[in-house]
């Protein structure tokens, strides 16, 4: 699998790009090469410049040196809607509590096809109402979006970008706010809409194990610098963890799909309870 | 959607219809209905077949066409500004409390045009086009103020900005009070048409006030959809690819215009820009699409009750902005209440 994917060209290219917020640098000449059709994965700690790098791939944030383009043009060069048919945002929050119904907000994705007057060229509602029964939402299509839990929001999220029907899908840290559960059937949508049309995926990922499931290659970010890129099994390893997040994890085979899968250590002492003294107070 | 927009749009219209002509109808002069309707339909067969001015005119015409009629639609026009700017700027501010009278535009515009009047140069610069200017012009500065205080970080909190509306209030309000003290002349006509009135108004008026509210209103509805997207946050419509920071300024622009021009014509009436939306969407939901032109239309037949009120209720005429914040007031306090546990739900 990999060896097809090193052939393919890239999509998206990042080249030495450096940004400073306030006074701190954030991101310090990181490099990197989406491929067509791959699942890309960010990972690093807390404050290591991931958020900001997606704000800057994904054309909501300007870098202050280097360059970055997409099919082979500068980002800046494409308007709003132009980039919007073609790259998909899917943020950490999904979506306030609002009075639109699910299908209304899914609407919203074919805002960057509409003219002013709100029509489009194609048929819509074929393609609306496919992506609404491909993420179980056809039962809740006409609830208000003030009325749904977190992961049905997320869902609802995953079907606007859809409605889009980008090339390139950015997600950042999209299952943040989700139970296991919901965390897996996020990731398995997106890798059979992945499958269909060899869509690219960039993830920011907060979960290691979740990451090594679904990307094809990874990238460590730490303190605003690329550590490594690879698969999975090239980077996860315990030294380069340790590095990263200053602690030592377990690593080992997942028993189906052998990618590597992170455990904590944790000390596992018994926790020595303070005996309380009598009459002392 | 469109089935949504006809019953409540035929609905506003035949009410609106029939408040014109109760409205009409009623007054210190009294009228019966049948004379209203009849002068009413002589004047607009005159006005088609192109007869009229030479006509001999009876009092009651007089009273109906040239004091209550061009009244009547300037109630109308100007509540439907306020409704259309206050729309807007909740819309692009994600700010449920937003309006022109809370974000310090009205009395931005009041000062410009208070300016303009004390000093009598209203007619000089561009004829009857100065006021609107020069209240334009003062409201888009105490817009910015009022922007440029309660963001922080970019952020835009719903408690700061009623703060930052307030501190420019009264400060622009106390530079009002200053020329009123100054001009004693004037004293009285200045301070009622602060208050709020649609007295000794007649069709000029109208037609100064029609074009701003009408080419303001079209770029608004043009953006409707836009705004929709803007519930969704401001990244996200981004993403979605919206200009952002170019829609957020053409609506803040197009709403202070219409604003300032109501404000020219009538002083400042507050939280018809502030109810009136808040009632559509509780009608047919957040679409912009409907909120826009409904709260056009409700807006305006409200002040249109709100005026009438203000000119029969008591034997004096009384200020339409009493009337309306009478009626505003403790709906903006239920908002405030209901916003606040929102918050305390969402913590």
């Amino acid at each position: 699998m990999n060896e097809r994917l090193e052939q393919r060209q890239s999509i998206l290219v990042a080249d030495q790009v450096s940004k400073t917020l306030g006074h701190q640098l954030v991101l310090k000449d990181v490099n990197l090469a989406v491929r067509m059709g791959e699942c890309f994965g960010i990972i690093g700690p807390n404050g290591s410049g991931k958020s900001t790098l997606i704000k800057l791939l994904s054309g909501a944030d300007t870098p202050d040196s280097g360059w970055i383009t997409f099919r082979s043009q500068q980002l800046s060069a494409y308007s709003k809607k132009q980039l919007a048919r073609s790259i998909a945002v899917l943020q950490q929050e999904a979506l306030p509590p609002i009075g639109f119904t699910v299908r209304e907000v899914v609407e919203m994705g074919r805002y960057p096809y509409q003219n002013w007057l709100g029509e489009e060229q194609t048929d819509v509602e074929p393609i609306i109402s496919g992506i609404l029964s491909e993420l179980d939402l056809t039962q809740l299509s006409s609830r208000p979006i003030e009325r749904l839990s977190g992961g049905e929001r997320q869902r609802v999220a995953l079907a606007k970008a859809a409605a889009q029907q980008p090339e390139l899908l950015m997600l950042d840290e999209p299952t943040t706010y989700l139970d296991i559960g919901y965390q897996q059937q996020m990731m398995e949508y997106i890798r059979r809409w992945q499958g269909r049309n060899g869509m690219t995926v960039i993830a920011v990922l907060h979960d290691l194990n979740l990451a090594a499931l679904y990307c094809d290659r990874i990238m460590v970010l730490h303190q605003g610098r690329v550590v490594e890129t690879g698969t999975p099994g090239e980077v996860l390893s315990a030294d380069l963890l340790e590095q990263v997040y200053g602690v030592r994890p377990t690593i080992v085979k997942h028993p189906s799909h052998g990618v590597p899968q992170i455990l904590l250590q944790g000390s596992m002492e018994p926790v020595r309870r303070i005996e309380r003294t009598e009459g002392a107070g | 959607m469109r089935k949504k927009l006809l019953l409540w749009g035929g609905a506003g219209v035949v009410l609106l219809f029939l408040s014109i002509v109760l409205s009409l109808s009623i007054g210190s002069a009294r009228i019966p209905i049948g004379d209203v309707w009849s002068i009413i339909w002589h004047a607009l067969t005159d006005w088609m077949t192109g007869a009229g001015e030479d006509a001999a005119t009876s009092p009651n015409e007089q009273i109906i066409m040239q004091v209550r009629f061009p009244r009547v639609v300037l109630a109308i026009l100007v509540g439907a500004a306020l409704s259309i700017a206050g729309a807007g700027f909740q819309g692009v501010l994600r700010n449920p409390l937003a309006d022109p009278y809370t974000l310090g535009v009205a009395s931005g515009s009041a000062l410009g045009a208070a300016f303009m009047i004390s000093f009598g140069i209203h007619y000089i610069l561009l004829s009857q086009w100065t006021i609107p200017l020069a209240a334009f012009c003062t409201g888009l500065i105490s817009l910015m103020i009022v922007i440029r205080l309660a963001s922080i970080n970019g952020k835009f909190r719903t408690e700061t900005m009623i703060l930052a509306g307030v501190v420019v209030q009264a400060f622009f309000g106390a530079i009002v009070s200053l020329l009123i003290a100054l001009s004693d002349s004037l004293m009285n006509g200045i301070v009622f048409w602060l208050m709020g009135s649609l007295q000794l108004r007649g069709w000029p008026h109208v037609l100064l006030l029609t074009p701003y509210v009408l080419a303001g209103g079209i770029v608004m509805l043009s953006l409707a959809r836009t705004l929709n997207l803007f519930a969704l946050g401001e990244r996200t419509a981004m993403h979605l690819g919206v200009n952002v920071e170019r829609t957020k300024k053409t609506v803040l622009i197009i709403g202070t215009l219409i604003s300032a021009a109501a404000v020219s014509v009538s002083g400042t009436i507050g939280f018809v820009g502030l109810v009136t939306p808040h009632l559509m969407r509780l009608l047919v939901g957040p679409d912009y699409r409907l909120v826009l032109p409904l709260s056009a239309l409700y807006g305006g037949i409200y002040v249109l009750w709100a005026d009438t009120i203000a000119r029969v209720i008591l034997r004096i005429e009384l200020p339409l902005g009493v009337v309306t914040a009478f009626l505003g007031a403790p709906f903006f306090a239920w908002l405030l209440i209901r916003h606040k546990r929102k918050g305390e739900e969402a913590r």
